[in-house]
Order: structure tokens, then sequence, then C-alpha cells
């Protein structure tokens, strides 16, 4: 019954996302395109925060790790696109593999700090390699190494449309993806984490295990969203490694709602529109403000966290459909 | 310049972070042990209170000096009661649960920076030191108001510390730290004991900053490292723990002062970083610190 149900919504969810690409107009077709990668990464996120119950504060470092994988490889090695997206998201997952057999010795606070921490370390590597990463200033990935030939058919990355496309198909294996890892055994024990490590240890699983298997697979989602970035907007910089790259993730999942499949894509929409909209108000209402996303972030934040913490997705669950995964 | 002299030089400089840095991360430590939270946006106290530093200062004509005992007395003060309004209208209501106050505090992080950006603007200015000495060694001169600076925090650090272990108020803190229960049993108003926990610790981010900012310029982005710095002093120093702290302090800021010297600055933060993530992993009560109770 539920299955039902939950499949055709996410079907849905994808063949309105197709059928936007008809209607929108350019402008918020590329931002779109842009929101249904982020999306990813958010959705990479919330498997780890929403759903095994880990509050991470450096996921950046996966995002980038996914961003410099498939970006370096293309600019200096000039591999081929596909090749380099395997490439972002196995450096991303071996990453996350590292990171996770050390920063799962701690628990609670200190997670979150390790992570934190190790994620500045990958900041600061993206800036001292400057000869390779040209640090801040960043790399942009020239069109002709853009191009895809696949079975007969050219795909142009830098043509808005392909662009649209390639993200939409990311973003629906993605969310897929996530809806049958929510709805399997693996899917109910990381919830059992969650809700207590203790008596699912006593229950004899594998709790180690399990929550590791938790962080390769969210940092390979944030990776492959990294990648797709860099290949997609053919733009890649220590930005995206930045501490703010680890917060925004947090700030969509808790936005359209944590441990839900959908939460994460709504959130990014939302919010994405909110700093653009509300950015471009207050800059001509009070110019000398120094109106940033900053502020909207800002507020956010703690409007959430103080009267809404089950975000949108979450309240529509606890309240009126409870069969939403 | 011999090695001899370029080592003391590098030592002097490591001092004077060590003493900022022993202040700033005095505060972090100081909320961390009483409330069991972890303030976020205690780098953002330690900006605004430059920045104040600087309204301040600009608004006192005359001597420098006047200007910056008035930034002295007023930024902590200020910055006091942005913590605690922040503390009674968001943190209370959140009841001190970890994961949501960390939220929070990174909303307020980037409120306070917002503030900073529209009131205060994208520049970083300087504020006058209060006086211009210059000691001469025989190899270099070096700044007086940088010796001062040491000296300063070395007084604070020591008031401090006597108020923590002699008076009535620092029993009362180590009470609430030990046993929040116990000590709400003894008629110890806690909510109120947390509140001022963590205004005192905006005020001594405020103090440290207000310090420097005749040495290194205000800005709205200065927060993330001595908030980063501090995270690592109290980290390696064990969570809670006052003299490790300061400590660690010392170590940090006077090894950081050598590398930068020496070696790269980026490949220093990079390597001090990455040490500190994994003490915490192997260590997680720190070099200096006991297992927690």
């Amino acid at each position: 019954m539920n299955i039902g149900k939950q499949i055709i919504l996410h079907i849905a969810v994808i063949a309105l996302l197709a059928a936007l690409d008809y209607v929108l107009p350019a402008y918020h077709q590329g931002v779109f395109s842009r929101i249904m990668v982020l999306a990813v990464f958010a959705m990479g996120y919330n498997l780890l925060f929403g759903y095994t119950g880990l509050l991470s504060l450096g996921h950046a470092m996966f995002f980038a790790a996914g961003l410099y994988g498939a970006g370096l490889t293309v600019y200096h090695l000039g591999w081929a696109l596909p090749l380099a997206f395997v490439a972002g998201v196995g450096c991303a997952a071996v990453l996350a593999l590292a990171i996770g057999l050390l920063a799962l010795r701690t628990t609670g606070v200190a997670f979150m700090i390790v992570t934190m921490m190790f994620a500045q370390v990958l900041y600061l590597a993206t800036l001292y390699f400057g000869q390779w990463t040209r640090g801040d200033e960043g790399i942009v990935l020239p069109q002709p190494t853009r191009l895809v030939e696949f079975a007969g058919l050219h795909f142009d990355f830098s043509n808005p449309v392909t662009r649209y496309y390639a993200a939409l198909v990311l973003f629906a294996a993605v969310l897929l993806i996530t809806l049958g890892i929510v709805r399997s055994r693996f899917g109910r024990v990381l919830i059992a984490i969650r809700e207590n490590e203790d008596r699912t240890r006593m229950l004899g699983y594998n709790v180690f295990a399990n929550k590791l298997a938790a962080v390769v697979i969210s940092g390979a989602i944030s990776g492959a969203s990294g990648a797709a970035y860099a290949l997609l907007f053919g733009y890649v910089g220590s930005t995206f490694a930045s501490v703010q790259y680890s917060i925004l993730p947090l700030l969509w999942v808790l936005l359209g709602g944590a441990s839900t499949t959908l939460g994460p894509l709504l959130g990014t929409v939302l919010m994405y529109y909110l700093v653009d909209f509300s950015s471009d108000v207050l800059a001509r209402a009070v110019p000398d403000w120094n109106f940033s996303y900053l502020g909207v972030v800002g507020i956010a934040l703690i409007v959430l966290v103080l009267f809404f913490p089950k975000g949108i997705f979450g309240t529509i669950r606890a309240h009126w459909a409870r069969w939403l995964p | 310049m011999g090695f001899g002299p370029h080592l003391l030089l590098a030592t002097l400089e490591g001092l004077v972070t060590a003493a900022v840095l022993a202040l700033t991360a005095l505060g972090l430590s100081l909320v961390f042990g009483v409330m069991r939270i972890v303030n976020v946006a205690h780098g953002e106290f330690f900006m605004l209170g430059a920045v104040i530093a600087w309204g301040v200062a600009s608004m006192v004509t005359g001597n420098p000096a006047l200007g910056f005992v008035a930034a002295l007395v007023v930024s902590p003060l200020v910055v006091g009661a942005v913590a605690f309004l922040s503390e009674r209208l968001v943190l209370r209501r959140l009841d001190y649960n970890p994961e949501s106050t960390i939220v929070a505090t990174i909303g307020l992080l980037y409120l306070i920076q917002q503030a900073a950006l529209t009131f205060y603007g994208p520049e970083a200015r300087p504020v006058e030191a209060p006086f211009n000495l210059r000691i001469q060694f025989p190899w270099f001169g070096y700044s007086g108001y940088k010796l001062f600076v040491i000296i300063a925090a070395i007084v604070l650090l020591t008031i401090v510390w006597v108020v923590l272990t002699r008076t009535r108020i620092g029993l009362i803190m180590r009470a609430t730290q030990i046993d929040r229960e116990m000590a709400r049993a003894f008629a110890i108003p806690v909510e109120r004991v947390y509140a001022g926990v963590f205004a005192l610790g905006a005020m001594l981010a405020a103090i440290a900053a207000v310090l420097i900012v005749p040495i290194q310029q205000a800005h709205y982005l200065m927060g993330l490292d001595p908030l980063l710095l501090s995270f690592i002093v109290v980290i390696i120093g064990g969570l809670g723990s006052l003299r490790g702290t300061l400590v660690a302090a010392l170590i940090i800021g006077v090894s950081d002062g050598i590398i930068a010297m020496f070696f790269s600055p980026t490949l220093a933060k990079m390597i001090a970083t990455a040490a500190v993530a994994l003490v915490l992993v192997f260590r997680p009560q720190g070099l200096f610190g006991t297992a927690s109770r």
C-alpha cells in the first residue's frame, strides 16, 4: 500500500521537474539545474544527519573532494567526463572512509568538531596547493573539455538544456537510491541507531560498521554532487571547500525536513530563492546595508531550530501523511 | 640577524598570540565546561569586540589612550549584553540541547557577521595603540604595546583564576559544572548562572579582541581564526579544564609563532588542525585533561 503511494509520489516529483524545463524562463532553468545538483548534496547530508542522527559540520570536504576529483582530472590530465565523474565520486568515497574510520571513534559534540576540523584541513590544502588548484581564484573548465560522446550522440554540458537534463538524471537516480536505502533493512538499522544506539548494539547489530557505511554512502553522494557541479558549471574553486558549504546542506535539510526523502529538494529550492529574492529586494530597499546571504541564513537557522525543528515535510508527516518516507 | 635573535622574535610574537588566545579560549572553555554546549558564535563575539572597540575609539578624540581605555570598558559590556540576550532569547528555549544549540549558534554567527557588515562595513580598520613605545633589543626593536598585551593578559587571567577558585561566584559556577541537579537542590539559580557564564565567556573574547585590535585590524570576517584556534586550545587542554586551556594556549601560540616565521603560515595551520583533530579522536579527554566524570 504505502510503497505504491511512495513510488508514485517520487516519480511524480521527477516528472514535474522534467516538465518544468519546458515552462521555466532561461534564468530559472539555470537556477533549477544548480538547485537539483545542490539538492543531491543535501540528500547525501540528510542520509547521515537525518536518518543516522550524526551531525557533521564538515560535509564541504566531501563535496570539494568530488569537485576537485572531477575538475582537476579533466583540467590537468584531460580525462573524459564520465571517467572524471567516477574519479570525483571515488575521491569522496575514499576520503569519507578515512574520515569515518577516525571521526566515528568520537561521539556527540566531538564528532562535530572533528569533522569541522578535517574539513578545514582540506580547505587550507586547496589554498596551499595553489599551483594546481589556483586557490580562491579557482579554475574555469574551458568549453571543449565539457563535451561527451556516447553511443554516437554528442552531449555539450555548456548547453543549458543538456545541463538541465544531466542534473535531473543525477537527481532522480540519487532520489530513488535514497528511497531504496530508507526502505531497506540497512536504512531501518540506521534509524534505530539514531533513536537508541545502545539498544541497537544490544540487539546484535554492528553499530560502528553501519555508521561507517552511512558516512561512506553520504560522502559518495555529496561527492557525486560536487563532481557534477564541476563538470556541469565548469568552475572549481576553494570557496566550495569552506565552512559555508558545510552549513548550507544542514540548513537545506532542516528547512525541508530532516529524515524525509523529499525534504532536501524542497529546502534547497526555498532557501535558494529566499536568498536570491531577499538580497535583491533588500539591496533595493536599503542599498547601503550591504545585505548578503549572511543575515537571511542566520535568521533562517535560528527560526527553524526554535519554532520549526521538524521542517516542512517533517511537520506534514507528523500531522497529515504518516506514510511519507 | 642570526638564528638566535630570529627565534627570540618568533617566540615574542608567539607569546602575543598565546596571550590573546588564552583569554579567548578561556571564554569558550568556561561556556563548555559549565553549560556543556559548544558556542560556534564565540569567534563572532571576538569580532564584535574588535569592531565596537574601533567604533568607541573613533568617537573619543584627543589622546589615543583615552579611546583605548573607553573601548576596553564599553566593548566587553556591549558584547556581554548581546550574549546575555541571545542566551535568554534563544539558547534557554532550546533547553541547551547540544545539537540544537550548535545550529542556533551557527545562526547567531551569521547574524552577527551581517550586523557587522551592515553597520561597520566591509573595510578592515585599525585602532591606534594607546602608547607608542619601542623597546630596543641589541638585535631589533620591539613594540612596547605588544609586551603590554602579554602582561595585561597575564593579569586578567590571574583575576579570572582567583574569581573561579577563591570566591563564592566561582564556587557556584564550579558546583553547577560538576552537578547541575545537585546545585539546583542547594538553591543555586542554575539558569541565572548559565546566562552569566555565557555573557562572561563572550566578554573574555571581547577583551582579547580589544587588546589585539591595535596590532591586527578589525574586520567583519576576523572571527573564524580565533574560533578554530580556541577549539584547538580547548581540545588539547581537555574540554572544560581551565589549567589545560592555559598550558595549551601557550604551546599553540608559541609554536604557531615559530612555525609561521620559519615555514608557511598555511602549512602551520594545516598541520595544527589535523594534529588536533587526531588528538580529539585518540585522546578525547585532551592531553592534560582527566577522563570525564
